[in-house]
């Protein structure tokens, strides 16, 4: 099928450039690492878990996943953004092939690196005095994927428009930060002013957490806790993350298709 | 058969016009080429025919298919090697080339050979697992036409083939793309603001403005300039000057110590010159026309000293720079 060969070929490229460039891969776990030293040792007296009914940096720790996982997806789009300043996109452009396939090669790229890391930074769980089962890494695997692919669609977007690696880097600074803080990784969104709750609910981000949190600590703590945190089920999470991913990836290739 | 027909093909920015209704045809296995300046409008046009960009107006067909409407069809027929180099420097020579191969839809069977051959055609295949990066300029240009051939395309663009390299590169490519056109009967595209470069082509479309202001053989292109120019000079140039006029009728032009006439065939001419003249001559000098001239006779200025814009500069400056 010479639709899928194109979207593989597309992707294999993003993952062999992210893998050779070692120096990209060992920061990216750092990040997260420190997040939970820092905030977890800071905020942990204030926020004892008397208020929040589990201890702070187990609620914190899906969310910094879920943040991580959406940082490297959103990130991987500057390949395009480089693609574009070094002239390979006029490559692919000119190729006999779909334009759609070439989104969807891309943001499969940035699914698959960004998802993997989400298993990189399981096993800090046992440091944190979380037992991992093996069905919870599946399970959060498959929901980092659908999450990274969201984010990836968003990011390809702003990609699209972005003629050099500087002002994808701006726009990028710009969305990232808002997005992490509204996300609920950091403090519970059940008892936020309105507008925070209103800005949240746009935030692609917010759904990856309150997934990641209701897998990730659904043995661990009671269902009375869990119910309090979480937002949403986490089908519905996931229904929530697949539109958005659908509208953004269209419109990714509507702008692929845009020749100028 | 013609491997490409235009006709009143037309780009349009907003008010801007950068191609302006041109028409023109290539035949199979001809060497074309679009000489002019910086602007003139060679890449819009190559970009449109290799459907990069949208046409605003008319028609432009490549291998019977036309560039609108059946472009896959036209991208699967045209090899493309683009002024500003598209390598991947991130990954190996051959690895960039797997990439076009698999992407223009080669089964794996077949590519895998084919890699080879075309990296061997260049001269690549020891260096195919070195990453791009490690490549000088000359040897990026020979892996992007070598990509360039991989899925048996029937033209060939090539813009601005040598633009930035050395001679000695600039030979050895143009070594190539001969060998290429002899041996697989490819037609060839080419543009390009290089005068010398100019005439490999057969027939030469001079572009400015983004208009076609000549289309001929080059042969024909600088008989129409005229003839060629011999210089003499004389210790009697008075002398030799009525001389000339009188024996010949030429229209004799005084430049400082030399006289100037125009003669059709200037080799033919030069031993009558000797055998005729009475007045000596102590020195002669025979000028044919260059394409040069050429241009500089049908859009009124040379080809070189137009103001290059600071952009112009800075992209010339960075071209060369990937280049290394």
């Amino acid at each position: 099928m010479y639709y899928l060969r194109s979207v593989m070929t597309i992707w294999e490229r993003e993952v062999i450039r992210y893998t050779r460039d070692r120096y990209r891969i060992i920061p990216t776990v750092f990040q997260p690492i420190m997040f939970l030293v820092i905030f977890g040792a800071g905020l942990r007296g204030p926020l004892s878990s008397s208020n929040l009914g589990v201890d702070f940096v187990k609620f914190m720790y899906p969310g910094i996943i879920a943040m991580n996982v959406m940082g490297i997806a959103f990130f991987s789009s500057i390949s395009t953004v480089w693609d574009r300043e070094f002239g390979f996109l006029k490559e692919i452009l000119v190729a006999p092939v779909q334009r759609s396939a070439i989104v969807l090669g891309k943001a499969l790229g940035a699914t698959t690196i960004a998802a993997t890391q989400a298993l990189i930074l399981l096993l800090i769980a046992p440091f944190i005095g979380l037992s991992i089962h093996p069905l919870i890494v599946v399970h959060l695997f498959l929901f980092m994927l659908l999450l990274s692919f969201a984010i990836s669609g968003m990011s390809l977007v702003i990609a699209s428009l972005m003629k050099t690696m500087e002002s994808f880097g701006v726009i990028m600074q710009l969305f990232i930060f808002p997005m992490f803080f509204l996300s609920g990784a950091f403090f519970p969104l059940t008892s936020v002013p309105h507008w925070m709750v209103v800005l949240s609910q746009v935030d692609p981000l917010t759904y990856g957490v309150d997934a990641a949190r209701q897998i990730i600590l659904g043995g661990q703590v009671s269902t009375a806790v869990i119910s309090k945190l979480a937002l949403h089920p986490v089908h519905i999470d996931a229904i929530f993350l697949l539109i958005f991913s659908l509208i953004t990836v269209s419109i990714s290739v509507k702008a692929f298709n845009r020749k100028d | 058969m013609n491997i490409i027909e235009v006709k009143g093909l037309t780009k349009k920015y907003g008010d801007l016009t950068a191609v302006n209704g041109i028409s023109f045809s290539v035949k199979k296995g001809e060497i074309f080429g679009f000489l002019g300046p910086n602007g003139a409008g060679k890449s819009t046009t190559i970009s449109m025919l290799s459907t990069l960009i949208t046409v605003t107006a008319g028609a432009a067909k490549i291998n019977n298919f036309d560039v609108t409407g059946q472009t896959d069809d036209v991208r699967r027929s045209i090899g493309l090697v683009f002024q500003d180099p598209s390598l991947d420097d991130r990954l190996t020579a051959q690895e960039n080339l797997t990439f076009h191969a698999r992407l223009y839809g080669l089964a794996k069977k077949n590519y895998a050979g084919r890699v080879k051959e075309v990296l061997e055609l260049v001269e690549l295949w020891e260096r195919r697992n070195n990453l791009v990066r490690s490549f000088s300029g000359g040897m990026k240009r020979r892996l992007e036409i070598a990509r360039g051939l991989i899925h048996f395309p029937k033209l060939l663009f090539l813009d601005e083939p040598t633009l930035g390299l050395d001679p000695q590169t600039r030979a050895h490519i143009w070594e190539y793309i001969l060998k290429l056109r002899e041996s697989q009967q490819m037609t060839i595209f080419m543009t390009t603001h290089y005068m010398n470069e100019a005439e490999y082509c057969d027939r030469i479309a001079i572009i400015d403005q983004g208009e076609i202001i000549s289309l001929d053989t080059p042969e024909k292109l600088k008989k129409k300039v005229g003839g060629d120019i011999v210089q003499l000079q004389s210790a009697d140039k008075d002398k030799l000057k009525a001389e000339l006029k009188k024996r010949y009728r030429f229209k004799v032009k005084e430049e400082g110590e030399k006289l100037s006439i125009e003669v059709p065939d200037g080799e033919k001419f030069l031993p009558r010159l000797f055998n005729e003249l009475d007045t000596r001559i102590d020195a002669i000098e025979l000028r044919k026309p260059t394409l040069e001239d050429v241009f500089l006779k049908m859009t009124g200025r040379k080809i070189r000293e137009e103001e290059a814009s600071a952009k112009d500069h800075m992209r010339e400056v960075v071209r060369i720079h990937r280049r290394r």
